[in-house]
């Protein structure tokens, strides 16, 4: 990504001493070396007034569009807080710390919510990772040449597909699934084994934690896999041929030269899956069993904060209610925007300890 | 020369169409509740067929209805959670009811069939609280002497999203189970003590039918269409009851609409021995002095003829149609309270 932008920054200078580049000007002065003193000067002076006012057409409307997204972002923040301003005065700091969700006493606590949207979304990232870039190591190393078309562009229709048929695919097929086989086994499995009985205790509804955490993970594993395999492929050849030759495996060639020659991409890629698990909403809905309640199981209902926005938005009576929906998505908000940062913040230093 | 010739008719099209448009009355526009959408929009499409007058209605939930009608961008809000009178009152609001629909509750017990098994309200409402834990609890047993119930957990199945539906069936609880009342209540959404939560009646459905042991509520309409296993319920008479068009009519008929403030009648527990306790009305807010009187007369119109012959549309979708004797209550509440700012009746 700053790779990219520093080209960015490159072109757009070059643009601009291009504009003011001696060579063409003087091209200019021997065509109308016969002319008048005067009439040199004038039309030199109205090209060189073309090209600036060209410029400055450009660098305004690029500048224009720059700072609207800076004002979209803005009214947005101002709108959230705005909105939440009412459940903020009635609950305060307890907003956060509180598991209550009670629309008839009107007293409501975030605990629960965000709760589950971060451990699904860990649950999701801690399968869709792994998985995530073997498939790209797979694509861009081990496989024969003929499947990686096929295999690609199958991973990248997995991208394609709307959430809402993953949350219905969820629904009717996999959590049916999951009950009737899995479930039931892993109960039993892990019923006399002290932390993790409590872990995977209680009926097998189907539907839970559990479950929206692997649609989440398949759900963000094509985003995963598809940069992990784009900056895999940007590795120079006689790096790893270097490596080869002296003598090493496939598995450490990746593991020593690949990864660390591609962190940041595969970083960035990391990244951006958990952004969409944060803030997906239809998929998790069908399949988390939107409870307001933290349980130890993972195989309990629980719900996220997308989930109960998009579930009680639109029958949300009174204005605390909607100010306290209003309020989980300004946290929603504010937790996305921390995980960027600290993205940003490890890359940096990534970058750092390279140079 | 030929796209010159299409641009110059194209203009005249447009031109001789906004020229027309002030003769053509302005569509009459609604938002609210979900749960009648479906009605509404068959009767829109009878009635523009036989007046040419169209009905614009948003489906957005009935919170969202109040809060667009409040606001003045509809013509009339839907509500399936009737208003306080007094909010009525200090918002210059009228409401009345258009169509009867209900909740029942369906269940997924292997070897019991539709209608098998019987409920009563207070084992409902003890279920739902997590005090019934098990299919072969007493109380069930005692309901259903000749059932064979299985000792298998009790699953509960509710609404994620605030819905009209869970008011009915929490308004019911509450009448019925002081329990409910004091820990949990009435509302389109509660805190449940208990249960998965599933998005809108098609989701509670589905996890019902997918979840061995499970108990839901769905509305009627979809309990029919979907022919789920439902249960009967024993109603205030002592009587137990199959959900069916008479059983609704008959809640609707028994309640007291004529002694009802601004007709703040919510149709569960009634009185009669046919009357299916869990039942409900949907409701249509509109302004006494509305800004627009005319767009008000056009929808007064149209619930006019709905009333009249929008009856069979009803039945063919499930939902039960107002009583004759509420219809001719609430056509006199118009023509007395809905009026324009000259004080004259919209309705003539």
């Amino acid at each position: 990504m700053m790779v990219s932008m520093n080209e960015a920054n490159n072109v757009d200078q070059a643009i601009m001493q291009g504009s003011e580049d001696p060579g063409r000007i003087v091209v200019t002065d021997a065509v109308l070396a016969d002319e008048p003193a005067v009439g040199v000067s004038a039309s030199r002076a109205g090209v060189l007034r073309r090209f600036a006012l060209d410029d400055l057409v450009f660098h305004t409307m690029t500048r224009g569009a720059a700072i609207a997204v800076l004002i979209l972002l803005g009214g947005v923040i101002v709108s959230l807080v705005n909105g939440s301003i009412p459940a903020i005065r009635a609950f305060g700091f307890d907003f956060l710390d509180t598991q209550v969700w009670n629309p008839v006493t009107e007293k409501f606590g975030a605990l629960a919510p965000i709760y589950g949207t971060l451990v699904t979304s860990a649950l999701a990232m801690l399968v869709a990772v792994p998985v995530g870039l073997g498939v790209a190591v797979f694509l861009t190393e081990l496989c024969p040449h003929n499947l990686r078309r096929p295999l690609g562009i199958a991973i990248e229709l997995l991208a394609g597909i709307p959430s809402i048929i993953y949350g219905i695919w969820g629904l009717f097929i996999l959590a049916p699934f999951l009950q009737t086989w899995v479930q039931p086994a892993i109960i039993a499995a892990t019923g006399n084994i002290p932390i993790l009985s409590s872990l995977f205790a209680g009926p097998p509804y189907g539907i839970g934690i559990l479950t929206s955490a692997f649609v989440l993970a398949i759900m963000v594993l094509p985003f995963i896999s598809s940069i992990s395999r784009d900056v895999f492929e940007t590795v120079p050849p006689v790096l790893k041929e270097a490596a080869f030759g002296i003598g090493c495996t496939k598995w450490e060639v990746m593991r020593k030269v690949v990864i660390p020659y591609t962190r940041v991409g595969v970083i960035g890629g990391v990244m951006l899956g958990l952004g969409r698990a944060l803030g997906e909403t239809m998929a998790v809905t069908f399949v988390i069993g939107n409870a307001h309640k933290i349980s130890n199981s993972l195989l309990a209902p629980g719900t996220t904060i997308s989930a109960t926005i998009a579930n009680e938005f639109t029958e949300a009576v009174g204005d605390l209610y909607t100010s306290s929906l209003i309020e989980l998505g300004l946290i929603l908000f504010v937790i996305t925007f921390l995980v960027l940062a600290a993205a940003r913040y490890m890359l940096m230093r990534l970058e750092k300890k390279a140079v | 020369m030929t796209f010159k010739t299409l641009a110059r008719a194209a203009c005249i099209a447009a031109v001789a169409a906004t020229a027309t448009a002030p003769v053509r009355a302005a569509d009459i526009s609604g938002a609210g509740a979900t749960f009648p959408y479906p009605i509404y929009a068959k009767w829109a499409e009878a009635y523009k067929a036989q007046t040419g007058n169209g009905l614009n209605y948003q489906s957005i939930g009935s919170g969202g209805g109040i809060k667009q009608i409040k606001a003045r961008t509809v013509t009339f809000g839907a509500s399936d959670m009737p208003l306080e009178p007094a909010d009525l009152k200090a918002s210059g609001l009228i409401q009345f009811p258009t169509v009867v629909g209900g909740d029942v509750p369906v269940v997924n017990l292997d070897g019991v069939k539709p209608g098998d098994l019987t409920l009563d309200g207070p084992t409902l409402a003890r279920i739902f609280l997590g005090e019934i834990k098990s299919w072969d609890d007493p109380a069930i047993k005692t309901l259903n002497p000749t059932a064979k119930l299985p000792s298998q957990a009790i699953v509960v199945v509710h609404r994620s999203d605030g819905s009209g539906t869970t008011f009915i069936w929490t308004d019911y609880l509450s009448k019925v189970s002081a329990d409910w009342k004091t820990k949990v209540g009435a509302s389109t959404a509660v805190e449940w003590p208990v249960g998965i939560g599933a998005k809108g009646n098609e989701g509670v459905a589905q996890n019902v039918s997918n979840t061995r042991g499970a108990i839901g509520y769905v509305e009627y309409a979809y309990v029919k269409q979907n022919k789920m296993n439902f249960t009967r319920v024993v109603n205030k008479d002592g009587k137990a009851v199959s959900p069916d068009s008479q059983a609704f009519q008959a809640a609707a008929g028994n309640a007291d609409w004529a002694h009802s403030d601004m007709y703040h009648v919510i149709l569960t527990d009634q009185p009669g021995a046919n009357s299916w306790p869990v039942a409900g009305a949907t409701f249509i807010l509109m302004y006494k002095q509305p800004q627009d009187p005319a767009a008000a007369g056009e929808a007064l119109k149209f619930f006019s003829w709905a009333y009249a012959s929008g009856g069979k549309l009803a039945e063919d979708l499930d939902y039960v149609p107002m009583p004759a004797a509420v219809v001719a209550q609430i056509k006199k509440t118009w023509a007395d309270e809905i009026k324009d700012s000259a004080g004259k009746s919209l309705m003539n």
